[in-house]
């Protein structure tokens, strides 16, 4: 996977998507086969995940949840809210960084989340499905701003989502899992030209790629739903 | 005793209360939305005073047998002639007499304050209790916390663990008082409430760690948290709110201990007074003691909550 490439990965529920996303952050074992990861550069953690539930910790303010990577590798505290603040800013929360997340909206604490986890600079930006849990509106002012904050930066990216448009949108390249058991598919390269913004989506190239991915990944979710039965 | 039959001043007492609730309600509904809080204070409080009114009027009018159940103005007697007298044979009193600090102190200093607090029933009680806690709590979280990380340590201890969790704590007090070289002392009363404490806090904080979302520990190791730091930022804070409801578990089990033990083996403390006037039949001094344990128990209730609200501010 080359550097700096914002990689969408759709699939049928139940695929594994989540499982994969999960071995490469280190928190699941591999029971077969190999993933091949390269090494960081020292100094630099490897990966952050931004997860599906949030997950930021209820008993921390915004800015100690925002700095709490750099916390870890022991980052002084002053250097750490520095840091901490400046992404704060730009996802648009310097305001609440007194805040507790059970005071924050859905859509306020998934992007806590996110600044969290490019707080700590990563190799990679693991994403398990972060805007799934969010309503239609908030969702798409979230992908605006991931937009604008990719293109600032260029991580490499690995994002995985069950919309197709959401994956048109942000990506290079969309990768099918199949249905269980999950194993790449087909891959589609998206040559929407970049920066991109929410006006992507009503291109006619945005529509016969989302129509062609559908086209691919049809199957894929009727088997998935025959094999639930 | 006045002339009414019974069954008449009852009913009368009956339909006051039917018209307070009547009349509070009717008023309720008309109260603006920014007095509500005001008009429900108003209310908590109105209600019990009328109750104490009514029970202070048919005891006077001799409805209500004043041996059994005393005017709430003659417990308030007895309570302030208990908070004022010194009890020259078992060198005790209910607050430790704090009036006469000026007189002792440039005499014998800290000793004499220590003297006086010392003869307090309450302090007594009070001590018991928070030294109970201090000792059981601390070991309680420790076990909690390493049954819910480890599984074999919680194999290993889980059956221990329930069965004596079921055991009422003060079936154990004879033990302590033969365990202990003084069996009169504060030893075993302090034990018998530090063993209460320490199962209540134990079995509540292993839920607690068992309880965290397994999200926020998966954060936690991927942020690249050490052992160490996941307890001290993900373990604790995530188990601290079923820890302390395992401490308000452990107040309500230690005031009935405590008192129960107080019943059986002590020259002082409140559980020692409400028996001891039993014993003498001094009824209005034994309602006022009962009083004083109800009051202890919403003060200790009253810290654990500031202390909820200081340790958990995310929790408001």
């Amino acid at each position: 996977m080359p550097e700096g490439q914002f990689v969408c990965i759709v699939g049928p529920s139940g695929c594994g998507k989540s499982t994969f996303l999960r071995i490469l952050a280190d928190l699941t074992p591999l029971t077969s086969g190999s993933v091949e990861i390269a090494p960081g550069k020292p100094g630099k953690p490897l990966n952050s995940v931004v997860f599906q539930e949030y997950a930021i910790f209820p008993w921390k303010t915004v800015i100690d949840n925002v700095a709490f990577g750099l916390q870890m590798r022991g980052v002084r505290k002053a250097e750490r809210y520095a840091v901490a603040d400046e992404w704060l800013t730009r996802v648009g929360l310097r305001k609440f960084r007194e805040f507790y997340p059970s005071q924050l909206s859905g859509g306020m604490k998934q992007r806590v989340s996110i600044a969290r986890a490019l707080a700590t600079d990563p190799e990679v930006l693991l994403m398990d499905e972060p805007l799934g849990a969010l309503d239609a509106q908030t969702k798409t002012v979230l992908q605006g701003e991931l937009l604008r904050i990719w293109e600032e930066h260029r991580k490499t990216v690995v994002y995985i989502t069950h919309s197709i448009d959401e994956a048109v949108l942000l990506g290079d390249r969309v990768v099918i899992m199949t249905a269980h058991p999950g194993t790449n598919k087909t891959e589609f390269m998206v040559d929407l030209p970049r920066p991109r913004g929410i006006e992507a989506t009503s291109t006619p190239e945005f529509a016969s790629m989302t129509g062609r991915i559908w086209s691919a990944l049809e199957d894929e979710v009727r088997k998935a739903m025959e094999a639930q039965l | 005793m006045s002339g009414w039959p019974p069954i008449l001043a009852w009913s009368v007492a009956g339909l006051v209360l039917v018209a307070f609730v009547l009349v509070a309600d009717r008023l309720g509904s008309r109260v603006r939305q920014g007095a509500m809080r005001a008009y429900n204070r108003t209310l908590a409080i109105a209600f019990p005073v009328l109750l104490l009114a009514m029970w202070e009027v048919m005891v006077g009018q001799g409805f209500i047998n004043g041996r059994w159940f005393p005017a709430p103005t003659s417990i308030a007697t007895a309570l302030w002639d208990m908070i004022v007298t010194y009890d020259r044979f078992n060198n005790t009193s209910l607050l430790g007499r704090p009036w006469l600090i000026p007189e002792v102190w440039p005499e014998e200093g800290w000793a004499g304050v220590r003297r006086l607090f010392g003869e307090s029933h309450v302090l007594a009680t009070l001590g018991r209790v928070a030294g109970g806690f201090l000792i059981g709590v601390l070991p309680g979280v420790l076990v909690g916390m390493a049954m819910g990380l480890n599984r074999t340590i919680r194999q290993m201890l889980d059956p221990i663990m329930s069965a004596l969790y079921v055991l009422p704590k003060i079936a154990i007090f004879p033990l302590m008082m033969l365990i202990f070289a003084n069996p009169f002392g504060e030893g075993p009363k302090v034990a018998v409430i530090a063993i209460t404490a320490f199962f209540l806090v134990a079995i509540n904080t292993m839920a607690g760690v068992r309880g965290i979302e397994s999200v926020y520990i998966e954060a936690g190791r991927n942020y690249g948290a050490s052992s160490l730091q996941m307890l001290r930022h993900v373990i604790l804070p995530g188990a601290l709110p079923i820890i302390f409801s395992g401490l308000r578990l452990a107040l309500g089990s230690s005031l009935i201990v405590i008192v129960a033990v107080e019943f059986i083996r002590a020259q002082q403390g409140v559980g020692f007074l409400v028996f001891y006037y039993w014993q003498i039949l001094s009824v209005p001094k034994m309602y006022a003691a009962l009083f004083v344990v109800m009051l202890l128990g919403v003060g200790l209730t009253f810290v654990l909550q500031w202390l909820e609200t200081r340790v958990m501010p995310w929790r408001r």
